[in-house]
């Protein structure tokens, strides 16, 4: 049995997330990846936003910083640039990461600073009570979508890419193995990665939309059921990918990483008395 | 700071500004380019990295201040410089720097509004902004230099305040004050005092970031050193999220009070011929330069004037400005906005008459402006 225990401020349980919720599902995950790392306790700092996703670093025992709504990946920044030796994670929501957090997000991935990303992806603001995110699907019914969302949703996995992050992947809180393969694939990249996971949020979204799950399990199975290897998707036109949840580490590639940049120029100056 | 072993320059103000931070130990610096400050971060960025500190570029106002705000967690000394817009958008990081207790300097360096305003002109747009622009009750201390000089000094100041209360500072300069060339001595490493936090002695858990003794703040812990929580949720000395209502209100009430029950460690004011004075100036900044010729002008003609010039703005130095202004007729409130320290004086003032001065064209504010005014009362 692994020994999740040395990883939690136990004292800070239960967690806030409700019954169905994936969050705790992740939360573990990550702390398998981080134990398959070998880092120490003292040199990891996680960061958040703000949401139920965001009270996580409330219950592990690191470095933890919960920050202001979205603005996690600059706080990240600051600790990473300053202090390079640290292993910075953010943890983060749909809402938080990809609407308030938008533009820290394409600038991280820009930057390609070496820090990982977990964006807790259940496509609908959780705490604030169930309005539609930038990853909601199409039509949903939510409390600020009550005739059905008319926006498009992003595709979390290509805006990293386009914006440049050096490692993205996509798992579920369904497919658990796979996850903590590629959040340790993600800990271990040198540069900006980020791990998309699809998520479900019963409580606030699912009981909105009875015609697509009628209980929380049931969105445990949309997970099963629509997820798809990005190793079968080659010969997949664009109509039979439409709903599915394409899986895997989708993009990788080894580019200069922003602070190893910096600490060039600095090395630079070494030994220069002006 | 006239010390023979001191260095003369004649620079301006915003670069002051930056080797003032520089001289204070500033070694982090997150910001995002607005006119009048930018000389601020293009002096900063070619000097950091060359003794081992790090500048960045944000996306924006606001990843600025959480750049800042991530990096003085990890132990550096950190600033931003940005402008009325920036500073706008600043509001929401320099709360969550209050009440998370976290040390940082942000330099204002104020021009005309609302909104776009005059990019390019003075103005001091931002006094009130600078106490209640971010929400919730919340300590304040901000420094308004009123020379080249000042640039310097109150930024290594603003770094010491910053740094013994756990609190952000900020430094309103505007665009004249920023502008200007001036000469000025760099002081010699050791000439002035230099305050930084407190960390605690041993590495590992850290219990009680967040207790207090008495006034003073508690230390703080670096990343990578003490494994703590930091959270802009109201908390307890733990650090960890707290809705009792008793800790919450004790809480609360104790990030303002160790400021403003320690003003003796904040207050800083100049008065020029105070004492006898009958027509009180109060101004700060560079209309405060303005009111000191005024000043002048005004005894050459036998008229008993004085200023009153707060360096520390917030909290204001409420006590000295009152008994000078009690003993006065008129309270001259010379400033180029539409009377935000007018306000002020009109709370702390009972009899004696105010009179406002203001100017919002863009223009630097004159002496004459003041002198035109205070013909008007036909003393």
């Amino acid at each position: 049995m692994f020994d999740y225990s040395k990883y939690l401020r136990n004292e800070k349980l239960p967690h806030i997330w409700c019954p169905g919720c994936g969050h705790g599902i992740v939360l573990k995950s990550l702390i398998r990846a981080i134990d398959k790392t070998g880092w120490s306790k003292d040199e990891i700092v996680v960061v958040s936003g703000i949401g139920c996703a965001s009270r996580l670093p409330g219950y592990v025992d690191f470095n933890t910083l919960h920050t202001a709504h979205g603005r996690a990946l600059s706080f990240a920044t600051g600790i990473k640039l300053a202090k390079p030796g640290m292993k910075v994670i953010v943890v983060s929501g749909d809402g938080d990461g990809l609407a308030i957090g938008g533009n820290h997000f394409i600038h991280a991935c820009r930057r390609n600073i070496d820090i990982t990303l977990v964006l807790f992806n259940n496509g609908i603001y959780g705490m604030t009570g169930g309005q539609y995110s930038p990853t909601t699907a199409s039509n949903d019914i939510t409390a600020t979508s009550p005739h059905g969302n008319m926006e498009p949703h992003f595709n979390v996995a290509d805006l990293a890419k386009g914006a440049g992050a050096t490692f993205v992947a996509r798992g579920t809180s369904y497919h658990v193995p796979q996850l903590d393969t590629y959040i340790h694939k993600a800990l271990e990249h040198k540069g900006f990665s980020v791990v998309d996971v699809a998520e479900g949020c019963y409580t606030t979204h699912g009981r909105k939309n009875k015609n697509k799950y009628s209980s929380n399990l049931d969105m445990l199975k949309y997970q099963k059921n629509n997820a798809i290897p990005v190793s079968k998707t080659k010969d997949m036109s664009p109509e039979e990918l439409e709903g599915k949840i394409v899986t895997g580490i989708l993009y990788e590639e080894t580019r200069p990483e922003f602070t190893e940049k910096y600490q060039k120029i600095i090395d630079s100056f070494k030994g220069d008395t002006k | 700071m006239t010390s023979s072993s001191s260095k003369q320059e004649f620079i301006q103000g915003n670069i002051a500004c930056a080797k003032g931070a520089a001289y204070a130990g500033c070694n982090f610096f997150g910001g995002y380019p607005i006119t009048p400050s930018t000389e601020i971060a293009e002096y900063l960025s070619d000097y950091l990295p060359r003794i081992g500190g790090k500048f960045i570029q944000m996306e924006d106002e606001i990843a600025s201040v959480g750049s800042i705000i991530g990096a003085s967690l990890t132990g550096s000394k950190v600033m931003t410089a940005t402008s009325g817009p920036g500073f706008s958008l600043m509001q929401e990081l320099i709360g969550y720097a209050c009440i998370a207790e976290i040390p940082m300097v942000v330099v204002d360096v104020m021009r005309g509004g609302p909104s776009t305003g005059l990019p390019t002109s003075p103005a001091q747009s931002d006094l009130l902004q600078a106490k209640w622009g971010t929400h919730g009750d919340h300590p304040t201390i901000a420094l308004v230099p009123n020379s080249v000089n000042e640039m310097f000094t109150q930024t290594v100041r603003a770094f010491n305040l910053a740094e013994y209360f756990r609190t952000p500072v900020i430094v309103l300069g505007d665009e004249i004050i920023g502008h200007m060339r001036e000469r000025i001595n760099i002081p010699e490493k050791g000439e002035l005092e230099i305050i930084n936090r407190t960390v605690p002695n041993k590495d590992g858990l850290c219990p009680l970031p967040y207790a207090s003794d008495g006034h003073k703040p508690a230390s703080l812990p670096n990343f990578g050193k003490s494994r703590f929580h930091v959270t802009g949720l109201n908390h307890d000395p733990s650090g960890f999220p707290t809705m009792d209502p008793a800790t919450v209100a004790k809480e609360n009430t104790r990030i303002v009070s160790k400021i403003y029950e320690q003003r003796h460690l904040v207050d800083n004011f100049e008065t020029i011929q105070c004492e006898d004075a009958k027509i009180l100036m109060l101004a700060v900044g560079s209309a405060a330069r303005a009111a000191e010729e005024a000043v002048i002008n005004l005894r050459e003609r036998g008229i008993k004037a004085g200023l009153f010039r707060p360096i520390t703005l917030w909290p204001f130095p409420k006590h000295e400005f009152s008994r000078l202004a009690a003993k006065a007729d008129y309270v001259i409130v010379p400033e180029m906005n539409m009377g935000q320290l007018k306000t002020v004086a009109e709370r702390l003032t009972k009899r004696t008459k105010i009179v406002p001065v203001n100017l919002v064209n863009g223009e630097p504010l004159g002496p004459e402006n003041i002198i035109t005014a205070i013909n008007y009362l036909n003393i």
